[in-house]
């Protein structure tokens, strides 16, 4: 039974709880009255089993207790700050069977609103779309609880006081706010592909709740190719998390991944939206970089990686979303599919680069190809300035064994 | 429905520098803004530049310094405000967009509501 819980905890707190916000108008209430519905529940379903619909469930239980409080404590609707809301409910008790309107998209656009500072965007779309705790949000950006408890109730008075709406924005505004909702989804996921510090790799709770928050998206807006791109390169990305280091924790390059134990079921729904999402013209940026993704994911092996296919996506990419990060991907593929002196050349190019002056990868990849083609030495000196710049344990200690390799040639 | 104060921070160097023309085409965009918008400002003001500024501060004991110049000395200073009505922050975002601040930018400030 607490599996079952945990089970809709994890699936439908952003649910209930963007539900419930319609009743309370208020965030701490609703919060309250949510966590009350789960206690509930505990022992609810153990005497009567699981209920049909358990989001149903649990948003009624949510609804009710706040309406209980709202009515005992009639001063409690007037003292706070009500969030605004375009059509308050009125009568919240709901159809025994009937549908209860998804108000996720209200929620997520709230707690991604421009107004608030990137950091608490993240913060409180963790925990009240996803429903993790303090605790567990303090732990996944390692800050102290303290800090993460004061910025994300900095953020909630912030939504009170200044009037960030709870409702979706007008169809004018929606494509730059779902951007904004897509850049917190982008930016949670690449935080656990790459724990910019640490001892692993990856941070594998960040990317699944950044795969369950595109999934949330696609079903809230079927039609919008960024969030099917965004999802499509999140799929095929973690289609390859078992091979990202070896049993011994060592980081290994896709070129010496074990490519039977990708994710094949997360490649095939990854590349059906890929084709989707480049449907629109000028396609978009993320899928474009699922696009890139997917040819990875098709390839039979690193040597029959379609390079020249690579070299013209990158194209693509770098004009509708040109960065010095693409320029030098773009100069990686180009020194598979034209040698690595064309590689080296195009990736010298972008050393003046200030964005990627502190970018370890560009000087680990600038090694690589000096490897190749044969000016060790130079190539020792790279992956010592590549050392420099990573704090990341794993990326670290494949660094230092490149060093150890050419030391030993 | 809610009230916003709208408060317009510009470079005050580049607004001495300007010229009759270009002075007079920025006050008929505030007289346009006002004219768009006029059912939502409550009020508004221009002030003298911080140059006229008197900073008061009390030392805690009953004393007071009074001194010369604006509270805070930044490149972009204070230099007028609207107190507009919005439903909500979204709105008072969309109208301050077309509140004329070309040397600079606003601050939208939620007015507290005391119960």
């Amino acid at each position: 039974m607490a599996a079952a819980v945990a089970d809709a905890h994890r699936r439908e707190w952003g649910f209930v709880l963007a539900a419930t916000v319609r009743v309370t108008r208020d965030i701490d209430l609703a919060e309250e009255c949510v966590q009350d519905a789960y206690a509930q529940a505990l022992r609810v379903w153990e005497e009567r089993g699981i209920p049909s619909r358990p989001a149903a469930w649990l948003t009624t239980t949510a609804r009710n207790r706040a309406l209980d409080l709202l009515r005992r404590d009639s001063t409690l609707t007037r003292l706070l700050p009500m969030l605004v809301a375009d059509d308050v409910v009125d009568e919240p008790e709901l159809p025994e069977d009937g549908e209860i309107p998804d108000d996720r998209l209200r929620l997520i656009c709230t707690c991604c609103h421009p107004a608030l500072a990137p950091e608490a965007r993240v913060a409180l779309t963790l925990r009240l779309v996803c429903g993790l705790t303090t605790t567990e949000v303090a732990r996944s950006f390692l800050v102290s609880e303290p800090t993460m408890a004061a910025r994300i109730t900095r953020a909630k008075k912030k939504i009170a006081a200044a009037g960030i709406p709870y409702r979706v924005p007008s169809a004018a505004e929606l494509p730059a706010r779902i951007d904004a909702v897509l850049a917190v989804v982008h930016l949670l996921f690449t935080t656990g592909h790459t724990a910019p510090v640490g001892d692993g790799l990856t941070r594998a709770d960040l990317v699944e709740r950044s795969l369950d928050l595109a999934r949330i998206l696609r079903k809230l807006l079927p039609a919008d190719q960024d969030v099917a791109g965004l999802l499509a390169l999140i799929l095929l990305t973690d289609a390859r998390r078992a091979t990202r280091v070896d049993g011994e924790g060592r980081l290994l390059l896709l070129a010496d991944q074990e490519r039977a134990a990708w994710d094949r079921a997360e490649i095939a729904e990854g590349v059906a939206l890929v084709r989707e999402a480049l449907r629109r013209r000028p396609p978009g940026r993320f899928a474009l970089q699922a696009a890139i993704a997917a040819v990875h994911a098709e390839a039979p092996s690193w040597e029959a990686t379609d390079w020249d296919e690579l070299v013209g996506l990158y194209d693509v990419l770098a004009q509708v979303w040109p960065s010095p990060v693409v320029a030098l991907n773009r100069g990686v593929a180009l020194g598979f599919a034209r040698g690595p002196q064309a590689g080296l050349d195009e990736l010298d190019r972008l050393g003046d680069e200030p964005q990627l002056a502190t970018y370890a990868y560009l000087s680990a990849s600038r090694a690589d190809f000096l490897h190749r083609l044969g000016r060790d030495e130079e190539a020792r000196t790279a992956y010592q300035e590549a050392l420099v710049l990573t704090d990341n344990l794993v990326e670290r200690r494949f660094l230092l064994e490149r060093v150890a390799a050419l030391d030993a040639l | 429905m809610g009230q916003y104060l709208v408060l317009l921070y510009e470079s005050e160097s580049a607004w001495s520098e300007v010229d009759d023309a270009s002075r007079e085409s920025i006050l008929q965009a505030h007289n346009a803004f006002g004219a768009k918008h006029g059912a939502k400002i409550a009020g508004g003001n221009a002030l003298q530049p911080t140059a006229t500024a008197t900073t008061v501060i009390s030392d805690g004991a009953g004393g007071f310094t009074v001194t010369d110049g604006p509270f805070v000395e930044s490149k972009e200073a204070l230099g007028g405000y609207y107190l507009i009505e919005a439903a909500d922050l979204d709105e008072a975002i969309a109208i301050s967009k077309d509140v004329p601040a070309g040397f600079g930018g606003v601050e939208v400030r939620p007015i507290m509501v005391f119960s």
